[in-house]
């Protein structure tokens, strides 16, 4: 078998950080104020997770020094990489998603590194963020080209998105094997990498909220939408399982029905059924909004998801073991490296997460201020009723401190 | 060191709704240099301010465009002209293949130039400024909010552009030097 963990953990990773982005941008055009309080860590999740998804191709190549090969430099060879190639294509869209995800991030943080400038207590932190905030003092000519940028940096990012995990299944259903070449991978894949991404963020929020006492930021409500969303992306994805089976039949491919009989039945029917009783079965019970407003139910569903769509990136690349001839057939077991390189990039993961925690705001500070009714200048409390009138203020009027949510 | 010339003034606002209400005041008394400085955008400001619209969409435009033309450009030269290769019999340059590229590398221009655009027009990064010198000015990122006026508005005036800002419901106003104090 040509493919093995690589591609699995790969997809996994990818798939993780597309919640993120849906968060910070999606979210965000649609006027989903909701989302202020948990963008900020759910877009670092997608930067830790980008980057541990590349480090499987990076590996898979299998010689490292030579990955330069896949980007469009000119070299003693006069050779140029295949643009026919999906893998190609995936080059260029994971590299982007990274590049434009880190930039949507780090515009988002430059009110926040100010404020961490002006509240630093040691010289070092002082610099550091100052350097880092470019020296942001709030002018609202630069507020306004701030806010303008960041609206186009949501309205690229959201398409942006759904491309990424296009390209990916791209991998996948632009070669001729049975079981992968079909055209719904593309929007199959995008909602999979929705439900897993948003797994993540509960499974990374839940702990959080109550490790730093964030519960008045990151609320039961916020957790309970996230879980609306895991269970509507589940059933796309448990309808997507459906389908694929549906048109292996109406295809009337044998090669096509033999791979999804073998998968529901064949040797790595163990595999499958943990599948679909991850993905499909169990996050059914957030049918029930005793289930999904309890943060121990969220996490252990959470983490039921992460299990489960792993397997189902295991499942699709495991078509590989029965394909065409055979003589080609074969029963994959990965070694002990391929599952030390996947624990290893959970340490990855883990480390760079909580390093953001302790250095960076994990709340978005200027967003959050930002959606608060004093931030309102005809807010009620402010008794001017729209028309700017030069009567003092009255004095439970003074915004800036306090109230968490109106 | 310490110049002592004057760069401007700034005044203390109590909230944004007070903020709003003087920049629409600064502005009907014809000032131009002058800046409204809060800790999160203010709804309506650039109308009060009466600024003209932002120009980064064009910048973004520009990028992609960039980008588009050149991803088309990159995969149509490398693969039909400088170094043609048979592969599966498939042309040397198509659009169906070319998509995915030149659309990514569109979005990648176009971030780039939404993201540095934006520092470009905000004159960023900027490690000092007067402001810097008045310690209340350090509450701008957490809940202050601030009017300066600069001395280089034809309208300035240290008396009237003071009592002005005072009439709007300024508060602390101070007289900013210019030059690290």
């Amino acid at each position: 078998m040509s493919w093995g963990l690589a591609i699995v953990n790969f997809v996994f990773w990818v798939g993780i950080g597309h919640a993120g982005t849906l968060i910070s941008a999606i979210l965000f055009l649609f006027r989903q104020k909701w989302r202020t309080s948990i963008n900020r860590f759910a877009e670092a999740m997608t930067i830790f997770a980008v980057m541990c998804a590349l480090v499987f191709p990076t590996i898979h190549v299998g010689r490292v020094w030579l990955l330069y090969w896949a980007l469009p430099i000119p070299n003693q060879m006069g050779m140029w990489p295949n643009f026919k190639s999906p893998l190609l294509w995936d080059v260029f869209a994971v590299s982007t998603y990274f590049t434009v995800s880190l930039l949507f991030w780090f515009t988002g943080l430059i009110p926040d590194l100010a404020t961490l400038r002006d509240r630093a207590k040691s010289k070092v932190a002082y610099w550091a963020y100052g350097i880092a905030s470019l020296g942001w003092r709030g002018a609202n000519r630069h507020w306004q080209n701030y806010e303008k940028a960041y609206l186009i940096l949501a309205g690229l990012s959201a398409p942006l998105v759904l491309s990424v995990h296009t390209i990916v299944s791209f991998d996948f259903a632009v070669s001729v094997i049975p079981g992968w070449h079909t055209t719904i991978f593309p929007p199959y894949f995008v909602a999979g990498a929705i439900f897993s991404g948003f797994a993540m963020v509960i499974t990374l929020a839940v702990p959080a909220r109550k490790i730093f006492k964030l519960e008045d930021f990151i609320t039961v409500r916020h957790i309970e939408n996230m879980n609306k969303i895991i269970l509507t992306t589940g059933m796309m994805v448990g309808y997507a399982y459906a389908m694929e089976f549906f048109i292996a039949w109406y295809s009337a491919s044998e090669y096509e029905s033999y791979t999804f009989v073998n998968r529901a039945f064949g040797p790595y029917a163990w595999a499958y059924w943990i599948m679909v009783s991850c993905n499909v079965i169990t996050p059914q019970l957030f049918w029930s909004k005793k289930i999904r407003t309890n943060m121990t139910w969220s996490f252990i569903l959470s983490i039921f998801v992460n299990i489960g769509m792993w397997f189902e990136r295991f499942v699709i690349t495991m078509s590989l073991h029965r394909d065409f001839l055979p003589s080609a057939w074969d029963y994959y077991t990965p070694t002990m490296w391929d599952f030390g390189c996947f624990i290893g990039t959970f340490g990855l993961f883990f480390t760079l997460f909580l390093l953001f925690l302790k250095f960076l705001p994990s709340i978005a500070i200027a967003e959050v201020k930002g959606v608060m009714p004093q931030a309102d200048p005809h807010w009620e409390g402010y008794g001017q009723h729209g028309d700017h009138g030069h009567e003092a203020q009255p004095a439970h009027a003074t915004a800036d401190k306090g109230g968490h949510h109106g | 060191m310490a110049e002592n010339r004057i760069w401007g003034l700034v005044a203390r606002f109590e909230n944004p709704a007070t903020l709003l209400h003087a920049a629409t005041g600064l502005r009907d008394a014809g000032y131009k240099r002058y800046e409204v400085w809060s800790p999160f955008p203010v709804h309506g400001m650039d109308n009060a301010m009466g600024l003209k619209r932002s120009i980064v969409p064009w910048i973004v435009l520009g990028g992609g465009l960039t980008g588009m033309v050149g991803a088309l450009l990159l995969q149509w030269w490398t693969g039909a002209v400088d170094y043609p290769v048979m592969i599966g019999g498939k042309p040397f340059f198509a659009f169906e293949f070319a998509t995915p590229v030149t659309f990514e590398l569109s979005v990648l221009l176009s971030a780039f130039g939404a993201v540095f655009g934006m520092i470009a027009l905000n004159k960023l990064p900027q490690p000092f400024h007067p402001l810097d010198n008045i310690a209340m000015f350090r509450r701008v990122t957490d809940d202050g909010f601030f009017i300066s006026i600069e001395v280089r508005d034809p309208n300035f005036s240290l008396v009237r552009s003071r009592e002005l800002l005072e009439s709007l419901g300024g508060l602390n106003v101070t007289v900013v030097e210019e030059g690290e104090a």
